[in-house]
């Protein structure tokens, strides 16, 4: 009984601990508080759709690295704390599929900023005009169609930089590629003399420069556009964005979403109100029904709420209104496995079993319907997680999963350490009446 | 067992449900939100007070003239908000909107929640949605195959399976159904929180129709080592009452937490918490009504036949 008892008040002084640890470290500057979701903090998700079908299936993945590398770099010019830029593989099976690029820009408001920082398509081509079309330029309007591609892009670039003509002082962007591009460039050039290769930028021509001879070394130049001080400007703008990356491929804004920061706090506030109140009721339903055993059950989902807790900020869980919707339903659903086992120990008294063999006999039997029901909802999280296509979905299937999960453990210990801890040994009427529960006699 | 004996009254109580949702599935089908169709919302605050609703009628049915909006929604939300529900608008076109509401910037309003959503991620989420409706029902009929393995008599474990699926498509049809009468009447939409509410509802239900399941394995089981000579019927009635008790426990605590959440939760999972309370209510009843009562239904066909 001592032993039983000891391990009853280290449980609850464990679970005390972990609360305080919950409770101690929300304070704005602690390195350990909730991570709260878009919806909650305010904030701005545009999700891109790359444009893969140029590209081998092969190098699909490096690409798409690269591509999601630039756009963090351009985030963080734009002074985001914590942006979240995530590559998503959609589309199941085979030509369906797709690649997609999720930045999440938290606590930020101006999507227009948004859009035109992330989003700025800086696509550099290098394509050949095709032959049968060299000798009607003048006449002909060139459309994308005009041009067949030589695999030379922005991908292949080093870097850019901004120079003068020494004698009309004219500005000029010169291009380094690095050593692929420049064998690339190499070939290009030397295999097309005398034809002529267009500078896209962003579908638009740049220039058009005849090819005299093969280029090796790997440098080109954009030269010809940029008139007064406004094209000196604009170089600038276009070396500094060549810089920041020319992406290696084609993007499309296909989702955008924004939450301002008031609604995210008055969802933040009606969660934790909602998630309050839910735990009194369930907890006032518990003692009133179940009387003792009741209690008990409200001290483990108290330990419940706080191991959960603690997880959330130790993983980090990011917390979103779904998931927090997803941790109070577990609440309903953790209390679940108590009531299996109050309900089996009290058929167990009902057969004139002691107190304490009962609570045994409840445990040992609960334990399989325990385990069957659990299981199944361990693997409905799963495929939620799995195959969901939003955020929001993901955050509540994981908040849910782990619940489950964490609430099979708690009863199995928490709440069968603290029926045993309590005295069966000759029960009296009053721990009867204790233990027997509201609408049975 | 009363429920058992009855257990006609109930199939015929549940077949009426499953005809009103069907029949209102196909005459009203569901109200697509815009994550599954595509399109935009704009949500508007006013920061001081909202201005007459007719100007800004006026002022939004101005710019979808201009910009050719297409059929829109525009409704105020509360006492200070407004939002307008139309096809996807481009970055430069939800900036008009923007204009429109605040009456070119004369009305201080804040930008309260914008959400865009290609037709791209609309398909991708409504195949997402159906893949893993099927794979978590198929998923959960396999467990079920497998963890009643050993049980064979008189039924055998892949019926527990088929029954078991026959209680979760009913679970699933009746809150469709109700949501699809919602969305006619009340405008509710079906987005992905959704079918995250089916899929919960599923495991919720199948949860307590295991429970059902484990404790009439438990019985055979003792029905055999004792060798009393009980039927199945029989069986059956005393496991569904001796675990009626706890189904309606556990469903009633998850339901308060739920209701707690829909009234005081924030407004994002509302319509969430309204799926889930209907969807666990069914869940209960069909766990003690229907997916047992089948058990004793089969049983008495293999015996006939």
């Amino acid at each position: 009984m001592f032993k039983r008892r000891f391990w009853a008040v280290m449980l609850v002084l464990v679970a005390g601990l972990i609360g305080y640890f919950v409770y101690s470290t929300n304070g704005p500057d602690s390195s350990k508080k909730f991570k709260l979701g878009l919806d909650l903090n305010g904030g701005i998700e545009l999700i891109y759709q790359a444009d893969t079908s140029g590209i081998a299936i092969a190098d699909i993945s490096g690409k798409m690295n690269s591509l999601k590398d630039l756009i963090e770099k351009r985030v963080n010019v734009f002074g985001v704390s914590e942006p979240i830029i995530q590559i998503e593989k959609v589309g199941m099976i085979g030509s369906d599929a797709s690649e997609q690029l999720i930045v999440d820009l938290p606590g930020q408001t101006d999507i227009a900023g948004a859009i035109a920082q992330v989003g700025k398509t800086y696509v550099l081509e290098f394509n050949l005009l095709k032959k049968e079309l060299e000798n009607s330029t003048s006449t002909l309007p060139l459309t994308a169609d005009s041009f067949e591609s030589t695999g030379l892009t922005g991908a292949f670039l080093e870097k850019a930089t901004l120079e003068f003509n020494s004698t009309t002082g004219e500005p000029s962007v010169a291009l380094q590629f690095d050593s692929e591009g420049s064998d690339l460039f190499a070939k290009v050039t030397r295999d097309n003399v005398n034809r002529r290769l267009a500078i896209f930028l962003d579908g638009d021509i740049k220039s058009m420069p005849v090819i005299r001879e093969e280029i090796t070394g790997g440098k080109a130049s954009i030269s010809g556009g940029f008139m007064g001080s406004a094209g000196i400007k604009e170089a600038k703008d276009l070396v500094s964005n060549l810089n920041l990356g020319a992406l290696p491929i084609p993007i499309e804004l296909i989702s955008t979403q924004s939450v301002g920061a008031s609604l995210g706090i008055e969802a933040v506030n009606a969660s934790v109100y909602a998630g309050f109140w839910a735990f009194i009721v369930i907890a006032l339903f518990l003692i009133l029904w179940y009387r003792l055993p009741g209690l008990l059950a409200v001290i483990s989902l108290s330990i419940y709420v706080a191991i959960n807790l603690a997880i959330f900020k130790l993983i980090p869980v990011t917390l979103t209104a779904a998931g927090i919707a997803g941790f109070i339903l577990s609440l309903g659903m953790a209390v679940d496995a108590n009531i299996l086992i109050f309900e089996r120990m009290r058929e167990e008294l009902a057969r004139g079993r002691e107190l304490g063999d009962a609570v045994k006999e409840g445990f040992a039997r609960a334990w399989l319907s325990i385990r069957d029901s659990n299981t199944s909802s361990i693997i409905t999280a799963i495929i939620l997680y799995a195959f969901s296509s939003t955020p929001v979905v993901k955050g509540f299937a994981l908040v849910f999963g782990l619940g489950v999960f964490i609430s099979m453990f708690t009863a199995i210990t928490a709440s069968r350490t603290l029926l045993l801890a309590i005295k069966h040994d000759n029960a009296g009427k009053v721990m009867k009446f204790l233990f027997s529960s509201g609408g049975h006699k | 067992m009363f429920i058992i004996k009855n257990r006609k009254i109930f199939y015929t109580f549940s077949a009426l449900l499953i005809i009103i949702s069907i029949v209102s599935l196909f005459v009203w089908k569901l109200e697509l939100g815009i994550d599954f169709k595509g399109g935009s919302v704009v949500e508007i605050r006013y920061v001081d007070a909202r201005p007459e609703v007719s100007v800004i009628k006026q002022n939004i049915s101005d710019l979808a003239q201009t910009i050719s909006l297409g059929n829109y929604v525009l409704q105020p939300v509360g006492d200070s908000d407004f939002s307008l529900k139309s096809r996807l608008v481009s970055d430069i076109e939800r900036q008009q909107i923007e204009n429109a509401f605040s009456n070119n910037g004369t009305i201080k309003t804040e930008l309260k929640k914008v959400n865009s959503i290609g037709p791209l991620i609309g398909k991708e989420a409504a195949q997402k949605a159906i893949v893993s409706i099927i794979l978590v029902i198929l998923c959960i009929v396999l467990f079920i195959t497998f963890a009643f393995r050993h049980v064979s008599k008189p039924v055998q474990s892949w019926k527990y399976g088929l029954m078991a699926i026959i209680a979760l498509a009913h679970d699933v049809i009746i809150p469709t159904g109700v949501f699809s009468i919602l969305g006619h009447f009340k405008g509710y939409e079906v987005d992905t929180l959704f079918v995250t509410a089916l899929l919960v509802i599923l495991g919720f239900s199948i949860h307590d129709t295991i429970v059902v399941y484990d404790r009439i394995r438990e019985n055979l089981k003792n029905s055999i080592s004792q060798n009393d000579k009980k039927d199945f019927e029989t069986i059956v009635g005393e496991s569904v009452s001796q675990t009626f008790v706890r189904s309606i426990n556990t469903s009633m605590t998850t339901i308060l937490a739920l209701v707690v959440l829909y009234f005081l939760g924030p407004e994002a999972t509302q319509h969430f918490s309204l799926a889930l309370i209907i969807g666990v209510a069914i869940g209960t009843y069909s766990s003690i009504f229907i997916a047992s009562a089948l058990l004793v239904t089969i049983e008495k066909w293999q015996k006939q036949a």
